[in-house]
C-alpha cells in the first residue's frame, strides 16, 4: 500500500510530463475505479482523446485523490450545487466542484450511498434517481452500467449508478435521491412499511 | 456517547454479537457499529464467506467489498472471532447470554438435492461444492472432479450455473490470472470438456442468471452458443410488455441463439473448439450409469411444457423423455440452510430461521441476516439491504426498550473464557491479516491477486506464526 501513497504524491507530476498514455494499473484513480474513463473505453479512443482525459483529470478533483483536493470551491465558476435527499427524506446540500464523482461524493458527506464494488461497475448498491432536468442532461449510460442497474431494486426512468455521475457546469442544482424501500424477499410475503 | 437520545457509558455500551462473517454479517455489523459493540464468530479462521468462495474468480471486482468489510473489522467498536464454530464450540443459548442480542448471518452451508435416482453416482457435483473446490473452500479440496469427459450438463439456469459454465470453458490464460486455486487451474488445463448444456425445467423468460453472466458466455472467445430455435417461440411477441430487466436479458438471449452471427461472431465461431447453449423446458429424472454402474454416462431428462406465463409459469411434465449423454453433472438448483442449534428455531420445509423482519419471534434478543433470514436467493447488494433492515429493527428495539440493554453483559469475556475451557483459540482479525498477506505475496509470485491457503490446518499456522512469515518480504 506504501507504494500508492508515493505514486498518488507523483501523479501530478507525472500526469504533467507524460506525453504518452500513462501506464493506468498504477494510477490511485484508476485502481479505485474512479477514472472517469474505465480502461476499456481508454482502448476504444484513441490516444489523442486520451491525452485530452489526463489535462481533464489535472482540473477535476475526485473526492479520493488527496494532493488535488479542496473542500471549499474557491472558483465560483466550478461550483456545482448538489442536493442529495437521503433515505428518510431529508435533503442534504452539497456545494461540489466540477469533476466531482457523485458517490465519493456522498461519502466525503457522510451521506450513507453505500460504493460496494467501489466504483468498478459491479454491483447496484450506489443506485440513485436523479431530478427531472437534469437526468437527460447526463451522457448516456454504458451497457455494463444498464446492465448493473437492471439489478437494483425499485429501477425507475430516472435511475442511474451513482458512480457514474461526474458533475459538470449544467447538472447545477441536481437532485440525486437514494431509493428509500429496500427490496426484500420476505418469505411470509410481508410487505416493508417505507421508511 | 449517544444512542438516539439514550447516553450510554462505555461500560454499558450494549454489546452485540453476529454469528457469521460474510456479506451478511459484516453488513449487518457495519450499520450497528455506530452505536453498540459488535463481535463477529465465524468458523473458518478466514472471514468473507462466499465472496472468497462464492464469488467467481473472473469476477475480483465484485470483491472489493472486502475493503468495505475490512474497514468494519477494523473498527473500535467491531472484533472479529475466526475459528469458532457456533453450535459446538459455543452454543447460541450461551451467546444469548453474554450479549444483549445474537444475529444469526451464517447463510447456507447444505445444498438443495436434485431427489432423483443416481444423484449419487460418480462424476455428480452439486454447484456449491464445484464453486467450493475451484474457489477453495478447505471442505471442498477432496472434491477433484473427473473433467476427462466431453459433454458436462449443468442443472439450473441461475448465475452460479452460469459462473460453472464460464469456468469450465474459459480459456486458460484469462483463469491463471484470477485468484483461481492451483489444483483447480491445473485439471482445468487437462479438463477435455468441450460441450456444456446449461438445462432449465422451464422457458427462456424464466432463466435466473442476470445479464451480465450472459453477456459474460455469449462474448467468451473460443466458444459458440448451440440453442434450440424452438425453444423461443412465441418470446418475441411478449418482449414488449415484460419489465425493462428482463426485457434486456430476454433481447440478448435471442439474439445470441436466434440471429445469425456478425462478421466478428462468425470469426470468433469459426475458430470455436467449445460449445455451450441453453436447454429449456427439461428436468432431470434419473442420472444414469455407465455399464460399470458407478458412474455417470447420461441424464434423462422429462419434457416439460409451461403452464401460466413470466415469472409465475409452472413446468408441466409431458410425459416424454430424452436421455442426453454426459460425463459431469452438476447440480446448480440452489443452497440451502442448516439448523445451527436447537434452540434456535428453524422451518425445515422453507429452510430458514422464521423471522419477521429480521426478529425472531420466538426468542428475544435473536436476530437473522442475509440468506438464512430470507432463502438463498440475492447478490451482495440484495444481502446488504436486508442486513440493513435487520440492523435496523434491533436499534427500533434497543430505542423502544423492547431490548432491554440496562444491565451489563459481559460479551467477548465470557465467550472466550468459554472456548478456552474447550481448547479453541480463535482467530482475530490481525491475524487473518497475516494469511492475507502470505496468499498475496504467494500469488505475486505466479502472476496472480493471490495464491489462496486450502487447508484450515495451515491457515491456523500462519494464524499462530508459525508458518510461512518467511515469504512475506
Amino acid at each position: 500500500m506504501a507504494a500508492s501513497a508515493a505514486v498518488r504524491t507523483s501523479m501530478g507530476l507525472t500526469l504533467r510530463l507524460s506525453r504518452v498514455i500513462p501506464d493506468c494499473s498504477t494510477c490511485p484513480l484508476y485502481r479505485l475505479k474512479s477514472c472517469v474513463n474505465s480502461s476499456t473505453s481508454l482502448q476504444r479512443r484513441g490516444s489523442f482523446d486520451s491525452f485530452r482525459t489526463i489535462n481533464r483529470h489535472l482540473q477535476t478533483t475526485i473526492g479520493l485523490c488527496g494532493e488535488e483536493d479542496s473542500s471549499t470551491a474557491e472558483d465560483t465558476e466550478e461550483v456545482v450545487n448538489v442536493v442529495y435527499i437521503d433515505r428518510s427524506g431529508r435533503r442534504i446540500p452539497v456545494k461540489a466542484k466540477v469533476g466531482d464523482n457523485v458517490l465519493y461524493l456522498a461519502h466525503k458527506h457522510g451521506i450513507d450511498l453505500e460504493g460496494a464494488c467501489e466504483a468498478s461497475l459491479a454491483c447496484s448498491t450506489c443506485h440513485v434517481y436523479v431530478s427531472d432536468g437534469h437526468f437527460d442532461k447526463l451522457p448516456e449510460p454504458e451497457e455494463t452500467e444498464d446492465d448493473m442497474l437492471d439489478m437494483a431494486p425499485m429501477l425507475q426512468e430516472n435511475s442511474r449508478l451513482g458512480c457514474q455521475i461526474v458533475l459538470t457546469p449544467e447538472l447545477d442544482g441536481i437532485e440525486l435521491t437514494l431509493p428509500k424501500i429496500t427490496r426484500n424477499f420476505y418469505v411470509d410475503g410481508h410487505v416493508p412499511k417505507p421508511h | 456517547m449517544v444512542v438516539r437520545g439514550k447516553a450510554f457509558s462505555s461500560s454499558t455500551c450494549p454489546k452485540v454479537c453476529v454469528v457469521g462473517g460474510g456479506p451478511a454479517g459484516f453488513y449487518t455489523a457495519q450499520h450497528l457499529i455506530k452505536d453498540v459493540q459488535v463481535d463477529v464468530y465465524e468458523r473458518l479462521p478466514v472471514p468473507f464467506g462466499l465472496v472468497r468462495f462464492g464469488v467467481a474468480p473472473d469476477h475480483p471486482e465484485v470483491k472489493n467489498v472486502i475493503n468495505t468489510f475490512t474497514q468494519t473489522a477494523k473498527h473500535s467498536r467491531c472484533s472479529f472471532y475466526g475459528n469458532v464454530n457456533v453450535g459446538k464450540d459455543v452454543s447460541v443459548g450461551e451467546l444469548l447470554q453474554a450479549y444483549h442480542a445474537v444475529i444469526l448471518s451464517y447463510g447456507a452451508e447444505g445444498n438443495r438435492s436434485m431427489g432423483v435416482p443416481g444423484e449419487h453416482l460418480a462424476g455428480v457435483y452439486s454447484a456449491k461444492d464445484f464453486v467450493g473446490w475451484y474457489n477453495g473452500l478447505p471442505s471442498c479440496r477432496e472434491l477433484n472432479p473427473d473433467l476427462s469427459c466431453d459433454t458436462a450438463m449443468v442443472l439450473g439456469q441461475g448465475n452460479v450455473a452460469l459462473d460453472v459454465a464460464r469456468i469450465l470453458l474459459s480459456p486458460l490464460d484469462f483463469l491463471k490470472k484470477t485468484d483461481i486455486t492451483q489444483p483447480a487451474l491445473e485439471a482445468l488445463a487437462a479438463s477435455r470438456v468441450r460441450r456444456v448444456w446449461i438445462v432449465g425445467r422451464r422457458g427462456p423468460m424464466q432463466v435466473a442468471c442476470t445479464i451480465k453472466e450472459l453477456r459474460e458466455m455469449a462474448t467468451l472467445p473460443g466458444t459458440r452458443p448451440e440453442m434450440t430455435p424452438a425453444d423461443f417461440e412465441g418470446v418475441r411477441d411478449a418482449l414488449k410488455d415484460l419489465p425493462r430487466p428482463r426485457k434486456r436479458l430476454t433481447e440478448l438471449m435471442m439474439k445470441t441463439a436466434l440471429e445469425p452471427p456478425g462478421e466478428k461472431e462468425r470469426e470468433r465461431w469459426s475458430g470455436a473448439s467449445r460449445v455451450w447453449g441453453f436447454r429449456f423446458f427439461r428436468s432431470p429424472v434419473e442420472v444414469l450409469a455407465d455399464s460399470g454402474g458407478k458412474k455417470v454416462a447420461a441424464v434423462r431428462l422429462a419434457v416439460n411444457k409451461l403452464e401460466g406465463s413470466g415469472e409465475a409459469a409452472q413446468a408441466v411434465c409431458t410425459g416424454e423423455t430424452e436421455d442426453v449423454p454426459c460425463g459431469l453433472v452438476i447440480s446448480s438448483i440452489g443452497y440451502k440452510s442448516l439448523p445451527i442449534d436447537a434452540a434456535v428455531p428453524f422451518d425445515p420445509r422453507r429452510a430458514i430461521v422464521p423471522n419477521s423482519m429480521g426478529r425472531v419471534q420466538q426468542v428475544l434478543g435473536l436476530y437473522c441476516s442475509g440468506w438464512v433470514k430470507t432463502g438463498p436467493t440475492g447478490v451482495i447488494a440484495t444481502t446488504m439491504n436486508n442486513s440493513f433492515d435487520t440492523a435496523r429493527s434491533l436499534m427500533e428495539d434497543l430505542d423502544s426498550g423492547k431490548l432491554d440493554v440496562s444491565a451489563e453483559k459481559p460479551g467477548s469475556l465470557r465467550i472466550a473464557a468459554l472456548l478456552e475451557e474447550k481448547g479453541v483459540n480463535p482467530v482475530v482479525f490481525s491475524d487473518w491479516e497475516k494469511i492475507d498477506r502470505l496468499e498475496v505475496s504467494r500469488g505475486e509470485v505466479c502472476g496472480k491477486p493471490r495464491e489462496k491457503l486450502l487447508s484450515v490446518e495451515e491457515m491456523l499456522a500462519v494464524a499462530r506464526h508459525l508458518i510461512g512469515h518467511f515469504d512475506l518480504q
